[in-house]
């Protein structure tokens, strides 16, 4: 039976402290995640963005700052998928996004855990993907294109 | 949905149904009391329904009986979106990586 969270690691040829900035510098994340956050990650506070994904401009991403421990753990609840700007989200439970932080011996060993997807409703689920396909193709140029271009 | 599962009776009523069979409440008490617990079929029953208002089981009226089956829609539309969501994340993580080894 399916769990109720999505665990990733990665393992990153760079320094835990080059990892950390990029996550929890509010403009690097930015960069890479593609969202316009209007500003710096501060625990407990609201941090606010559109999201500059392709396929995906009209959503605005809100996560709350949970905890932020230097070089260990930054981490963040978010409702994921709210793209309907006429619903108010902050009525549904948000799911808890994790990252960890350990050095490893190539560099960075980085764990997401995103959980408490059992109590994101349905129609929120079936929402999220109604442009999935398109926007994943593009996905993948992006990738493609942002690695040809930083060899 | 998850929290429907977090009790072992339920986990192991869920196990049996996976066959795909459709089950009546006495065939499944049956089976747990061949298992070793000695639940009575109330409370088989109450934990059916449990299973059943998250979606997880579906009852089929046959004449007089109940017959409970596992309900795969809900069951594959979890595991649909958590697919969905798993290929965000790894998506999101190959940029991370790409923009921090630079």
């Amino acid at each position: 039976m399916s769990q109720d969270r999505v665990e990733k690691r990665i393992e990153l040829k760079a320094p835990v402290s080059r990892v950390w900035r990029a996550l929890t510098d509010y403009r690097e994340f930015g960069d890479w995640f593609k969202v316009n956050l209007e500003g710096p990650f501060v625990a407990g506070k609201v941090a606010r963005g559109q999201i500059t994904h392709p396929g995906y401009e009209h959503v605005q991403m809100q996560m709350v700052v949970q905890a932020i421990e230097p070089e260990r753990l930054f981490s963040f609840t978010w409702h994921p998928y709210g793209i309907d700007p006429k619903v108010d989200y902050s009525k549904e439970t948000p799911t808890l996004v994790e990252f960890r932080l350990e050095k490893s011996l190539v560099g960075t060993l980085l764990e997401v855990t995103e959980s408490g997807f059992d109590k994101v409703p349905k129609e929120r689920r079936d929402e999220a993907f109604r442009m999935n396909d398109n926007g994943w193709a593009q996905q993948m140029k992006n990738i493609e294109s942002y690695v040809a271009a930083r060899p | 949905m998850f929290a429907a599962l977090g009790d072992e009776t339920r986990l192991l009523l869920v196990a049996k149904l996976s066959d795909g069979q459709q089950y009546s409440i006495s065939r499944l008490a049956e089976s747990q009391r061949r298992g070793g617990s000695g639940l009575t079929r109330q409370a088989i029953t109450k934990h059916l329904r449990v299973l059943e208002r998250a979606r997880i089981v579906r009852c089929v009226r046959a004449g007089r009986e109940s017959l409970f089956e596992l309900d795969t829609k809900a069951i594959d539309e979890m595991k649909d979106y958590l697919a969905r969501v798993s290929a965000h994340w790894d998506a999101a993580l190959g940029r991370l990586k790409a923009f921090v080894e630079e």
